[in-house]
Formats: structure tokens, sequence, C-alpha cells
């Protein structure tokens, strides 16, 4: 039978987790007696959860009401910068993004983290009306894990090609691209059809091609620039580290077996 | 629109059939003032930029998903990448974002390393700063002025760690090396070298020239209130009049025992972010001076002691077994933090420089987010360049000091 691969992750994984591991938790404290005290106040009921982890105060607010939970902490709370704003994938486990918005407050320097979970299709509101620094957060975003952004000025992909397919920080896209991603720049300058003519793309930076005469040479058996390669020539060379060693051909039968 | 025939050829830049007169220009991404890989889509009026469209992303890596699969110890050296003018700022960061989720503190001697190469690079960055911001306003001299002593900072970092660019000269829970024999008697020497130079180079040539005032003063000014609104951060938010500076604000490693001063500039403009350059510079060397008496009273430990996640020392691990038990789970393993998130910022050259870790206890992180300065900075030009004539456009990316390793990640 063949192994199982898990489709929704396909991220690198732990290959040995000791069986009675148990994860311990970062200590979340209570806001409670502490200087965050009035932000949670002046959120008043759209507060879903609220707690201190490493000197930052977390809030978990509803997705729908993330515009008006931002406007209350620029106007009364005087948080007047987004440092930051982006979402984790939980598509496997929960079938929701998280997206989170870092909220910092200049005058008192403290820093907020407004959290929500995004069920996976649904658009949340752009907050750039209020911090134009998300303008380029939010394409961000949109570009790296397809989430939509309603009211956005200008949604287009940002470091992705505009006629790129896939999100590549979703935990299905795999490390080194999709089909789509490997055979990009064929496609887009030759057309499909040259898929065959120019071959997969090599990634092996160490790769020595015997064959080539172009781009690698034998030592102690050089030929002219581009002579056809002659398997039956007989390289008469007592000793020699490298001319002797077919590379493309696996000979160590013991690396074999251990892959 | 364009009717593209053998006479009349297919122009890609141009759009010669509008009502309003205004034209499009493709500005990088090869072009030499671009720093690096922008491509500034440029919509003008005459010589009057109406609309600009900063498109990114030529440089983009995917770092973001390199460390969702890598341990936390093997993604260090990839933030080099980042931002490779000052790399170890980079690792700085990022090992300070783990250190906070584990729960560990570097021991003294690592802290006044790590602030000694955090302002070096500060400094390293800065001279990078002046020589191209120079060069591309017309300055040539200051360039090469600056590019030698970068050298200098080049040469210290080099002994140090080996390296000149990147560095990778922090590790999670301290530094990795000792200083060598006789570095802190050349850093020393360095700093009187910086100070004299700023002084008697780079303002003398700069801060009165003629040329380079009419070239800076009220070019790209920018608000405080859209400072902040723009995300700005460093000297892009303190050239604005915001007094910001996160080693004093959220203080790290030894920079609430230092004395040194967070100058401010309210004129907004180009000039005034140039002053504040110099100012730092001078500020940073103020910095060195006051780690190699605090440098020496330190006790000789440079990695923090947490068997959990850190290796042991090497005589340690060759001599005692669990000891290398401990090493041989962590190198093929990785190290596992606690489940939870944190986002770190600290004050690189460029801004503020945060990393957002989450962690589900895995050996890999489950999201890693780098909040880079220069990316921001880079949206900014959309706002900023409106309205500025096409000669200003080059000074006002040379204010921003954006590099393109930060903003596509």
């Amino acid at each position: 039978m063949r192994k199982y691969v898990p489709k929704d992750n396909v991220q690198k994984k732990a290959y040995y987790t000791d069986r009675f591991h148990v994860v311990p938790r970062v200590p979340r404290e209570k806001v409670i007696d502490t200087h965050f005290e009035a932000t949670v106040f002046n959120l008043g009921d759209y507060v879903k959860d609220s707690y201190i982890e490493i000197g930052q105060l977390v809030v978990h607010i509803d997705a729908s009401e993330n515009f008006a939970v931002l406007k209350i902490l620029k106007e009364q709370c005087g948080y007047t910068q987004c440092s930051e704003q982006s979402a984790v994938d939980y598509l496997a486990k929960d079938g929701e993004f998280e997206l989170f918005w870092q909220m910092l407050n200049v005058n008192e320097a403290k820093r907020v983290r407004v959290v929500c979970r995004l069920k996976e299709g649904l658009a949340i509101e752009s907050v750039e009306p209020l911090f134009k620094s998300a303008n380029f957060a939010e394409r961000e975003m949109f570009d790296m894990f397809g989430i939509k952004v309603n009211n956005h000025p200008f949604l287009k992909r940002i470091l992705m090609p505009d006629d790129w397919e896939g999100h590549p920080l979703l935990k299905t896209y795999p490390l080194f691209g999709d089909e789509f991603a490997s055979w990009y720049e064929v496609d887009k300058i030759f057309g499909k059809e040259y898929r065959d003519i120019i071959g997969p793309e090599n990634r092996d930076p160490g790769k020595i091609d015997i064959e080539d005469t172009k781009r690698f040479s034998r030592v102690g058996y050089e030929v002219p620039f581009g002579t056809e390669y002659n398997a039956d020539e007989e390289v008469d060379i007592a000793y020699s580290e490298t001319a002797l060693v077919n590379y493309n051909k696996k000979t160590s039968k013991q690396l074999d077996e251990r892959r | 629109m364009q009717v593209p025939n053998k006479l009349t050829p297919f122009f890609e830049n141009l759009n010669f059939e509008r009502d309003d007169n205004t034209m499009v220009i493709n500005f990088g991404p090869q072009h030499p003032s671009a720093h690096g890989q922008l491509r500034l889509v440029l919509e003008l009026d005459g010589e009057q930029v109406v609309k600009a469209y900063p498109d990114i992303g030529y440089l983009h890596r995917g770092i973001e998903k390199m460390a969702e699969n890598m341990t936390y110890n093997e993604f260090l050296p990839t933030t080099d990448r980042l931002d490779y003018i000052a790399s170890t700022s980079n690792n700085y960061a990022y090992a300070l974002a783990v250190e906070k989720l584990l729960d560990i503190e570097a021991p003294r001697r690592a802290q006044a390393i790590r602030t000694m190469l955090l302002e070096l690079n500060r400094i390293i960055s800065h001279l990078f700063f002046i020589a191209t911001h120079a060069l591309d306003v017309g300055a040539m001299s200051v360039f090469l002025y600056a590019f030698r002593e970068r050298e200098f900072a080049m040469d210290l970092m080099e002994d140090y760690c080996g390296a000149r660019l990147t560095h990778s000269a922090v590790r999670i829970g301290g530094v990795p090396l000792d200083l060598p024999a006789n570095w802190l008697e050349n850093l020393a020497a360095f700093c009187d070298k910086v100070d004299y130079e700023v002084e008697h180079t780079y303002e003398a040539l700069l801060t009165e020239n003629r040329i380079w005032k009419m070239r800076l003063e009220d070019v790209g000014v920018i608000s405080a209130e859209d400072a902040l609104n723009w995300g700005c951060t460093g000297p892009m938010l303190r050239g604005s009049g915001v007094k910001w500076d996160i080693r004093k604000e959220e203080p790290y490693e030894l920079y609430s025992e230092l004395d040194f001063d967070i100058p401010v500039s309210d004129r907004c403009d180009s000039y005034g972010r140039y002053r504040l350059y110099m100012e730092e510079m001078k500020q940073s060397t103020r910095i060195l001076r006051q780690l190699i008496p605090l440098y020496k009273e330190t006790e000789p430990q440079l990695m923090a002691h947490a068997p959990q996640y850190i290796s042991a020392p090497k005589e340690e691990i060759m001599t005692q077994n669990y000891a290398l038990m401990q090493h041989f789970v962590l190198v093929t393993q990785g190290m596992r933090p606690p489940r939870g998130e944190v986002y770190v910022p600290t004050e690189s050259p460029k801004g503020e420089l945060g990393f957002y870790i989450k962690s589900e206890g895995d050996p890999y992180a489950y999201r890693l987010k780098c909040r880079a300065p220069s990316f921001f900075h880079t949206g900014l030009l959309q706002k900023l360049l409106v309205g500025t004539y096409l000669a200003d456009v080059v000074t006002i990316i040379g204010t921003t000091n954006i590099v393109f390793g930060e903003v596509d990640r």
C-alpha cells in the first residue's frame, strides 16, 4: 500500500515525537490591574477574550467587527499605528484563518494584538481608511493566503506575479512549488507545448552531466567544446580522483538501501 | 489605444492617446537608483508625478514559507538575507523573538557583545545610506569616503564572525564566540575614526553644501500624522518629529543601562532625515564607547543555560554523556518551544523590525511573519511621490532607505 501523506498540510513535520510529550503553553496573564485595563474597558462588548501574553495584550474579536474595533483603538485608545497585519492558516485543523492586527500606541508605548477567526471563503473588511499601512499589508495577505478584503482600493497581488495561480503561504502549498510554479517560466515564455523539449528545471546545483561537454570537462580527458560524448572511448589514466568516477551512476549500494 | 504595425511599433511604456496628456513611465527594476529591484510605475504630467505605483516582488524568495519548513536554529542564517546591509540586526531580532518565546535570557557578556554588534551594524547601514543617497543625488566623493569607513567596520565584523555581509553572528540564547584579541582596541579606534569622519568629511561636505540643500530641503515632506498612519518607523518617523525609538521605549539587551540621546527632527523633509542619520551615527559611537568597559566587567559565559532548548558548551558536549545526548536530540530534531505566539519589535537601522512567531509546540514554527520596516516605507511611496518632480523621485527613494531583501522577503 502507498504511504499515506496528508494533503491538507504538506509542510515539514517532526520525524519523531515522544508519545508522552506534552506541549506546554506560554503563560497567559489576566488583564485586570494592568495598564491595558482601560483598552479592554473601552472596547466593551467587542472583546470575546483578552489576556496578556509575553508583555502584549491580545484581544479576540468577531471577524465582522474588525473595523469598529480598530476604529475605537485608534480614536479612543490612542493606538495610532498598525504595525503589522497578516493571517495564520488553520484550514486543516479548523477550516478557518486566524487574522491578527498588531497595534502600537506611540505615546504610552503599549502594544495590542487584535485577533479574529475567519471562515474559509469569507472576506474581511479593509481597515485601509483608518490605517494606510494596511494598504500593502492587506494586499500581501491576499497574495499569500487568498483572503479577500472588502473595500480595499487596489486589491491585487503584490509579491507574486499577477498571473500566478495558488497562494504560497497556505499549508496546502508545497515548499518547492506546485505543478504550475515549476512550469511557470516555460509556459509563459515558450508555451505549454515546449515542456517536453525544455524539460523540468534542474534544482540540484551540484548536478554533473557527464555527457555535457559544453559545460563540464573531465579531468584528464578533455575534448573540444561541444564534442559529442562517446562512452566507448577508453580513458587511459593511471590514477585520478575524478576522471574514473561516473557521477551519474549510483555505485554505492549501501546508500541506495538507506534511501 | 495603440495600433502597432511595422512603422509604429508597440511602446509598452508610452500612452500616446490620452486627453489629459499624461505619460506613464517605468522606473526600474533595473534603474541604478532604484536600490535593488524596485519597479515604480509613474504617471507624469509634464515633469510632475501624478500617480505612483510601486511594484515589488522581484526579490521574493519565500523566506516566511522557508521558516515554516526549517527548525528554529536552521532558519537563523536565512535571516541574514532580509536586510543584507546590516544582517546582525535581523539575526538578533529573530533570536530575541525565539528567546522571548522560550523565556530565556542571554548571559550578560553575550548581551554586551550583541549590543556592540547591533550598534556596529547601525553604523554600517547608516554609512551605506549616506554613501548611496549622496551618490543618487550626485555627490560622488561622499560615496567613496563613506565606503572607506564602512570597509573598516566590515573588517571588524569579519574579525568577529568571519563574514562581511551575511554575519549570522548571533545565536538563539547568546552568541557563538567571544571577542577576539585586540578587537576592543580596534573598535575604540574605529569609533574615533567615525566621529572624526562624520564631522570633518560627510557633514563638512554636505550639510552646508548649496546643491545638497537645494536637492534635499522640502523634498519628500511627510507629516507626523501621515508617518504614523502609513506605518513609518525608525528615522522616517523621527524625521517627522515623533520621538519614538524602541531602544529607549521598550529597551532590550543593555540599552536601558546606556546613556544616549534619540535625535528627532521636525523638518519632516529629506534634509532633516539626513541630519538625523548623521546624529545617530555619533550616538552609536557613544554607545559603543560605553560598552567597552561594560564588556570587561562581565563573566565569560556566552550561551544561556537552558538544556531543554540550547546545547551545552562544546567542552561539556565532548566530556559529558548527557550533554552529548541532548545536543544530539537538539541537532537532529530541533528545539520544541512551548505553544504560544509572540511579537517582538526591535529597532533595526531602518526602523521597527519585528518577528511574529506562532508556535504549536513543533520543532518548526507554525507561522513566522517578519515585519520589515522597508516594506511599509515602500508603500509610503504611493503617497510621498505624488506632486513631486521626476528629478526628486531619486532623492525620495534614497531618503526612505529601503532594502529589497527585506521588502520582498
